[in-house]
Order: C-alpha cells, then sequence, then structure tokens
C-alpha cells in the first residue's frame, strides 16, 4: 500500500513541482493547484465506507529503524475527520485563492507554502509514530511562518511570523520532550502501542513531566490563554491563510494532540481537570475581547481562540457526551468560521477595507455574499436548523451532565455562547445592513469563486443541521468510542421542549440583545487597549525585549571583533577552570623542581627561553620581537631532539620558519614602535598570562605524575609495521591509524587558505578600484 | 632586498631544497619525515626564493597558480582512501600494498601523504604570496 505514502508526501512534491513550472507558466494555469486538495480529498473520502464499519488502517514504512522512528501511519475515525477537514476546506480555500491572489506577483510562492502546509496537517494526523508527528508538527509551524510572513516587505508581518514561530517552536520542542519521554517509559514510539502501558500515563512519577509538555506542546498550537496571542499577531497573513491554518486546520492541530492521547490519560483526572480550566480561561478571556475589535478579522481571531477553548474545555469534561460535542463542535467551527473568513476576505477584496465601523450596505450590491454570510452567522449563533443548532445543543448537553458543577460549566459555557453569536452576527451579517458608508467604494463585480466557495461552507453547515445523522454516521460513531470507550450520542435536530432547548434561546436572545446593543468603536478598542500591558501579549514582548537587549549586551561583550579580546576571554576561563582544581588538590612535593636532575643542556635550553620571552617582552622593535618568539621556538626543537622525537623537531623547525617569514611579512610595513597599550593593560595582559602558565605548567606536572595508559601507544607501537609495514610509528598514525584525522585537517587547511586568499584578494580588489 | 650572493644561492638551494624534501616524503613510512614536513621544507625552498629573486620570478618557475596544488593533493589524498573501497571492497583507508620489481613494497598510504605533501605546499605557498603581495 505505497499509494498512501503516496498520498502523505504528494503534496511536498507538488510544491516542488509547481517551483519547477515557473512563475510564467503557473500564473496562466493557476487552477491546476487546486487538483492537488481535490485529488486528496477524493482519496481519502474512498476510506469513509470501510472506517464507517469500523476498520482501522494501518501503513508503515521503515525510515529510521535503529532509531524507532518509522513512518508509521493510522487512518481511523479521527484522523479520517481531520484528514477531510484539511483536504475539504483545503479544496476551497485553493480555488478561493486562485481568485483572491491572481494578481499577486509571488502567487506561485503562496501556493507552493500552502501546499507544503497541507501535506504537513496530514502527516500530524495520520502519523502513528510520535517522533513523525513532531516533525509533521515542526513542518507546519514553519510553513505557517511563512504564510504569516507572506507580505514580507511589511514590517508587522514580519514580526507576527517570528512571534507565532517562537511560540509554536516552544510547543514543538516540549512536543519532542513529551515524545522521547513517553517513549522511554512506554518502550515504544508508536502511538496506538502507547495504550498498552497507560500506568505511565497515570500515576508514575514522571506522568507530571509528560502533562506539562504535552499541554505546551498543544495549547501553544491551538492558541490557549495564554499563549493564544500569536494567533492575532497571525492574522497579518493573507486571508485564505487565516481561513485554512490559523481558523480551521492548524490550530486545531493541538486539538488533535489532545483528543489523540486522552484514551492514554483516560484514569487521570488532573488531565481532564487541567484542560477543563484552562479552556474555560481561554473562551471566556477570548470572548469578552471580541467586543473591543473592529477589524473584522480580529473579531474572528478572537472568536476562533474562544472556540478552540470551547473545544478544549469540551474534551476537559471527559464524558462521552462531552467528546460527541467537542467532535461536531470542530465540524461545526471549521465550517461556519471558514465561510465568515473567506466572506470577511471578499469584503476585503470588494471595498479595501475590513473596519467594521466603516462597512454597511452591502446588501444589494454583495447578495449572494450576504446570504452566505448570514447563514454563517445562523450557525455560529446556533439558530435552528443549522448544525450549530446541533452543536449548541451537545454543548449545554454535556456542561449539563458533566462530573464536577453543572450550574457553574453551563453557566461559563451560556456567557461565551452569547459572544459568540455577537461575533458571528456582526462578521456575517453587520456588513451587509444598515446604510453605506460614504468614504467607502465598492467595486460592483464580484467575482464568482469569491462568493460561491463560502456559499458552499455555509450551505453545508445548513445541510448537516437538517441532516445531523450525517456527522454522526461518519464521525461521531467512530470516534466516540475510540476516545472514550464509550456510545456517542445521538445526533438529533430537534429535541423536544426542555432545558436544553431554553438555554439554546436564552444564548440566541441574548446573544442578539448584544448584537443590537454593543457597537464596536474605536474608542472602545482604545479604551482596552490601556490595560494591554496586563495581557499575555504584553509580559512575553517585554520579556523578549529583555532577553533581546541581554543577547545584545552578550554578543557586544565576547564578540567583539578583537583577537586579542577573544584569546583574553579564552584564556581566563580557562584559568579559573585549571586554577579552581590546582589550588583544590595542590600536592607541592609532586611539584618541586628537582634541580639537581637538570643535565647541563637542558639547563641551557631553559635560560635560552627565559631570556628570549624578556627580550620579546620588552624590546621596543617588532622586528625583535618576532626574532625573540623564534628563538624560544628554535629551542623547543632542541628539547623535542633531547626527548627522542626528530619528527615533532623536525616539523616544529619548519613551522617556525614559516611563522617568521609570515610575521615579517607582516609586520614589516606596520610603524616600528611597539608601545600603543599603556602600563595598565599591559600589566593585566602580563598577570592573565603569567598565571595562565603557571597553571598550565601545575596541570602538566600534574599530568606527568598520573601513570599513563598505554593501551593506545602499545597497540600503535606493536601494530605499525605487522599492520601497516612502517617502522615511524608517528608517520604510520598519521597516515594510516588516523589517516581519517589528517584527511579532515587537511581539509580545514584548505579552507583556511581559501579564507586568507578571499579575504585579502578581494579586499585588496575593492580598495585597488 | 637585491643581494648577487642571496639570489645566486637560493636559486641553487631551491632544486636541492626540492630533492631534499621529496627525500623527507619517501623515507616518511621508516624514518623522520613524512608529508607534512616534507611540504613544509619544500614552502620554504619557493619562499626563500621569491625573497630573492622577487615574487615574479618565483611565480614563472610555478607556472601554475599555488592554489591549484590544494584541490589536486586533496583529490589525490582522497582516492587513495576510497581506492580500498572501490577496488577491493575493503573499509575505507585499508592500506593496499604493490610489490614493484623496481622500487620494492609502495602502500595506498604514500599516495596519501603524497596528497598531504601538495595539499601542505599549496597552502602554505597561497598564504604567503597572498600575504606579501598585499603588504
Amino acid at each position: 500500500m505505497s499509494v498512501f505514502l503516496l498520498a502523505t508526501t504528494v503534496s511536498f512534491l507538488f510544491a516542488l513541482f509547481l517551483f519547477v513550472l515557473g512563475d510564467k507558466t503557473f500564473k496562466r494555469i493557476t487552477w491546476v493547484a487546486a487538483l492537488l486538495p481535490i485529488s486528496l480529498l477524493i482519496y481519502f473520502s474512498s476510506f469513509t465506507k470501510s472506517i464507517m464499519d469500523g476498520e482501522i488502517f494501518d501503513f508503515s514504512y521503515t525510515w529510521v529503524p535503529s532509531l524507532g522512528i518509522n513512518l508509521d501511519f493510522r487512518l481511523d475515525g479521527l484522523a479520517l475527520l481531520f484528514a477531510l477537514l484539511i483536504t475539504g476546506i483545503g479544496s476551497i480555500v485553493f480555488l478561493y485563492s486562485t481568485q483572491y491572489l491572481k494578481t499577486h506577483p509571488k502567487i506561485l510562492r503562496f501556493f507552493a507554502f500552502l501546499s507544503f502546509f497541507m501535506g504537513a496537517m496530514i502527516g500530524v494526523v495520520t502519523a502513528n509514530n510520535i517522533l513523525t508527528l513532531f516533525i509533521f508538527w515542526e513542518l507546519t509551524s514553519i510553513s505557517s511562518f511563512y504564510l504569516i510572513g507572506f507580505n514580507n516587505k511589511e514590517e508587522g508581518s514580519r514580526k507576527a511570523a517570528i512571534t507565532a514561530l517562537t511560540i509554536t517552536g516552544l510547543g514543538g520542542l516540549t512536543l519532542l520532550a513529551f515524545g522521547v519521554l513517553a517513549g522511554s517509559l512506554t518502550g515504544t514510539y508508536t502511538i496506538s502501542e502507547m495504550l498498552n502501558s497507560t500506568g505511565v500515563f497515570e500515576n508514575h512519577p514522571y506522568t507530571v513531566y509528560l502533562m506539562i509538555f504535552l499541554f505546551l506542546a498543544a495549547f501553544t498550537k491551538s492558541a490557549q490563554f495564554p499563549f493564544h496571542f500569536w494567533l492575532n499577531g497571525a492574522m497579518k497573513a493573507p486571508t485564505p491563510v487565516s481561513t485554512y491554518l490559523h481558523s480551521a486546520t492548524m490550530v486545531k492541530a493541538g486539538i488533535y494532540l489532545l483528543l489523540r492521547f486522552s484514551p492514554h490519560f483516560e484514569g487521570n483526572s488532573n488531565y481532564f481537570l487541567i484542560l477543563l480550566i484552562v479552556g474555560g480561561v481561554t473562551m471566556l478571556y477570548a470572548a469578552i475581547n471580541t467586543l473591543f475589535k473592529t477589524d473584522l478579522k480580529g473579531i474572528l481571531a478572537y472568536s476562533t481562540i474562544g472556540a478552540l477553548g470551547i473545544i478544549v474545555f469540551l474534551i476537559g469534561i471527559g464524558t462521552s457526551a462531552s467528546i460527541t460535542a467537542a467532535i461536531v463542535f470542530i465540524v461545526t467551527h471549521a465550517l461556519y468560521k471558514a465561510s465568515l473568513f473567506l466572506i470577511t476576505g471578499t469584503i476585503d477584496y470588494q471595498t479595501g477595507t475590513r473596519d467594521i465601523t466603516k462597512l454597511g450596505g452591502l446588501r444589494k450590491t454583495l447578495f449572494p455574499l450576504f446570504i452566505a454570510g448570514s447563514l454563517a452567522a445562523l450557525s455560529s449563533a446556533g439558530f435552528p436548523p443549522t448544525i450549530g443548532f446541533v452543536g449548541k445543543d451537545l454543548i449545554y448537553e454535556s456542561t449539563l451532565s458533566g462530573g464536577i458543577s453543572p450550574a457553574f460549566l453551563t453557566t461559563i459555557a451560556l456567557i461565551t455562547n452569547v459572544f459568540m453569536v455577537f461575533a458571528g452576527f456582526v462578521v456575517g451579517v453587520r456588513p451587509f445592513t444598515g446604510k453605506k458608508h460614504d468614504s467607502v467604494e465598492i467595486k460592483t463585480k464580484m467575482p464568482i469563486l469569491l462568493w460561491i466557495m463560502p456559499m458552499i461552507l455555509s450551505v453545508l453547515s445548513l445541510f448537516l443541521g437538517v441532516f445531523p445523522s450525517v456527522v454522526q454516521n461518519l464521525f461521531t460513531q467512530q470516534i466516540t468510542p475510540l476516545l472514550t470507550g464509550e456510545e456517542s450520542l445521538h445526533l438529533i435536530l430537534w429535541h423536544g421542549f426542555n432545558l436544553i432547548l431554553l438555554l439554546s434561546a436564552i444564548t440566541l436572545t441574548l446573544g442578539i440583545l448584544l448584537y443590537l446593543i454593543w457597537k464596536p468603536t474605536y474608542k472602545k478598542e482604545n479604551a482596552l487597549a490601556k490595560i494591554e500591558f496586563l495581557s499575555p501579549k504584553s509580559i512575553f514582548l517585554t520579556f523578549s525585549d529583555w532577553f533581546f537587549y541581554l543577547s545584545y549586551g552578550l554578543t557586544r561583550l565576547f564578540q567583539n571583533g578583537y583577537l586579542r579580546k577573544y584569546v583574553m576571554v579564552l584564556l581566563i576561563m580557562l584559568t579559573i577552570a585549571l586554577g579552581s582544581h590546582i589550588i583544590l588538590n595542590l600536592n607541592v612535593s609532586n611539584v618541586l623542581l628537582d634541580i639537581k636532575s637538570l643535565s647541563v643542556s637542558e639547563l641551557v635550553m631553559l635560560i635560552l627561553i627565559i631570556s628570549s620571552v624578556f627580550l620579546t617582552l620588552f624590546t621596543s622593535s617588532r622586528l625583535t620581537a618576532i626574532i625573540g618568539m623564534s628563538v624560544i621556538g628554535y629551542t623547543m626543537c632542541f628539547i623535542y631532539i633531547f626527548y627522542g622525537a626528530p619528527d615533532l623537531a623536525m616539523t616544529q623547525f619548519s613551522i617556525d620558519t614559516l611563522t617568521v617569514i609570515l610575521f615579517v611579512l607582516v609586520v614589516y610595513k606596520l610603524p616600528k614602535y611597539l608601545d600603543m597599550s599603556n602600563n595598565r593593560i599591559r600589566i593585566r595582559d602580563g598577570v592573565i598570562a603569567a598565571s595562565f602558565g603557571t597553571f598550565l605548567a601545575f596541570t602538566i606536572i600534574e599530568i606527568m605524575n598520573e601513570t599513563p595508559v598505554k593501551a593506545t601507544t602499545d597497540f600503535f607501537a606493536e601494530n605499525a609495521y605487522l599492520l601497516a609495514k612502517g617502522k615511524n610509528v608517528v608517520n604510520v598514525i598519521l597516515v594510516d591509524f588516523r589517516g581519517f584525522d589528517t584527511m579532515i585537517e587537511i581539509t580545514v587547511l584548505s579552507i583556511a587558505a581559501i579564507g586568507v586568499f578571499g579575504l585579502l584578494k578581494l579586499y585588496l580588489k575593492s580598495h585597488e578600484k | 632586498m637585491k643581494s648577487l650572493i642571496f639570489s645566486t644561492v637560493s636559486k641553487t638551494l631551491l632544486p636541492l631544497l626540492i630533492l631534499f624534501s621529496l627525500f623527507v616524503l619517501l623515507r616518511g613510512h621508516n624514518l623522520p619525515g613524512g608529508g607534512f614536513v616534507g611540504g613544509l621544507i619544500s614552502s620554504i625552498a619557493f619562499v626563500l626564493h621569491s625573497f630573492a629573486n622577487g615574487l615574479v620570478n618565483t611565480k614563472k618557475i610555478l607556472r601554475l597558480h599555488p592554489g591549484f596544488l590544494i584541490p589536486t593533493g586533496l583529490l589525490i589524498s582522497i582516492l587513495s582512501a576510497l581506492a580500498p573501497t572501490i577496488f577491493i571492497g575493503q573499509p575505507l583507508m585499508t592500506g593496499m600494498w604493490f610489490d614493484s620489481q623496481l622500487f620494492g613494497t609502495i602502500g595506498s598510504s604514500l599516495f596519501f601523504d603524497t596528497g598531504v605533501y601538495l595539499v601542505v605546499v599549496g597552502i602554505a605557498l597561497t598564504i604567503i604570496f597572498t600575504i606579501s603581495e598585499s603588504a
């Protein structure tokens, strides 16, 4: 079944293929891009029949078997739900974008990134190996980064892209930590096999870390409080991207992860309690914020965060009813929110603004869009007979039956839903009603793709509301037992007159009242901005500013471009490291120099070295200093010879000769006098050098006192002639035993030579002009 | 810095030193020496010549830019390392030995060392010539 592998990778190949096509060809046939999501949609649809019958498909391809990383994929009900969402909404968004970005110069790049993202997302939801999942997860973050920063000439876009990447990247890291930890505790990286050792996820000492890592990954990706703010910034992306990544699919990856691992954590009540709290806080926080936004996309961003909060909240309730509700709400939200986003895009396209205070009266000119918008708003509000109504009923049903405090849970769900009604109406209805604003010019001709795509989604919301059993048969019937082990609730449109209906009615009434009374204005938006400094966003930005200053300062301190400073820092660090060791473990008797054991020749060398050191230090001519240094070098050669290392002596001799030549070449043209640094600096350098030298000497003496481990030495000495047919052990090591090292060394040297050549030649050329 | 004695001596020394460096290279396997030292000696010979007779004249003798020696040497070393894998299916850098009537036993490590020799000459001369041109 390598077809499945092709299905998961074809999007990446397609992105490459687009570049092969080239800009000019692609602009003439942009519709080609839509073939990808549509064919994938058809492919994944072909599984629905078997999965409805309860089958689960496993696909395994070896990748890095030695590390336990295999391309394991599993297509079950949950994966299929997301795969269909990704490819289905994907098809709509791809088609919409061919029109929306028709004149954009970088349209090819846009579709390449979008295809890339789709491939990554399909990988996330189908992967059955936690490390494979991690890789695809990171790929979605990266593609999101490029798409948010798509208008890369705007500073705001670039900043938003970096914020999003930082936050979701943090989550990616913790996901890796989660994967590695879970893998080593359970002994498998396969997600479905981890279910066999649920003890790890319930009462193991490391369970708390597993939960922290998983939550950080899911909450950052799914924009839960306090990490939600990257999603507001992400609205800088072109509207189709916001539709696709930041509302319908990518932000649901965190939700997917929480759902996928909820069976693993089934016996762990803390898991669900934390989800309940975080989801609850997020949905309330976001719901209230929708009131203060004037940009349509800003309102949608907060209502998306709110919806994600609701889903997390529902998973947190943890009953089969609430999981059913969560799944229905995922579908519902994807449909109406994608529709609302696309409508916002079209309004922007036709009028050039997304400012709610300036929009109104578009009903007549953009009539089809008005229909689509109203339907989406109704579904968002939970008006019968839309799927939103079914979803809202299920939410109340699960809060009412939820274990902890039904009254409390129902109240906060009600408050959130009221704001959701408001948000849906503001975006889907307000731009079309009322009077037209004078300053806004409307293009009356609307391209068909720009209204038919949101229309399809809105009509689908209506259709699924009338026939909720479709959602039940396709999704909840398989997914709820998969995740909770219990049967799914029956999805029906009409429950009869009961408490739930009453709650729905209250929600609608309050929501519509709020919509009629509350008008978003700049004044209100600015009023909220005054307490902006308390928001997680400002706290994060302050932190990142401080972090930036700190790293800037550290870099300035250490990477200052002066070789002498680098050497100084290195020596100080080494002195501290060596010195602390030596002062603590000094054994004086080992160190005392036995003068009598010195031979005459050694004594001569010693005096020579010391006197040339002083010559070098105190001469006033550069050339003399160089000569002094070279005398030290040549004396070293003699020491090597005395101790029987002729190879070293030869090399040292030649190197020293070349070094002197190099020094002379460089120094020849410089002024004669050395006396450039003042006495304080010289004394400072002297102290550093002297203490470093002293400690190094002590270290060497200490090493000499250790009994050397001679295993390698003996091996080389014994085998040089037997194995490598050479009598010179040193050279045999260089060219044979450790030949690979030599290979790398000469490569490094070559690079250095090219560097010197390049630097000096280029410098010369640029100055000759 | 024109000196007739220096110039004459360096012209005589150049072939002698190169010969000596080759000698050091070849004896390296059994006696002190080897490609690295050999390469250094050879480059000292050229640098000496350039001091006495001017860089232009040394470059005339070399014909090629010393930089060309670097990839040539690297290539020889890499090929000698790869040869056992390619020809006899042994791991990288396994010693291969050929018995020849004329020279005695020759190993693949000699070719490796020759590569090192060329790279060292190339590097030393490239750096020194570049610096002395820019000084």
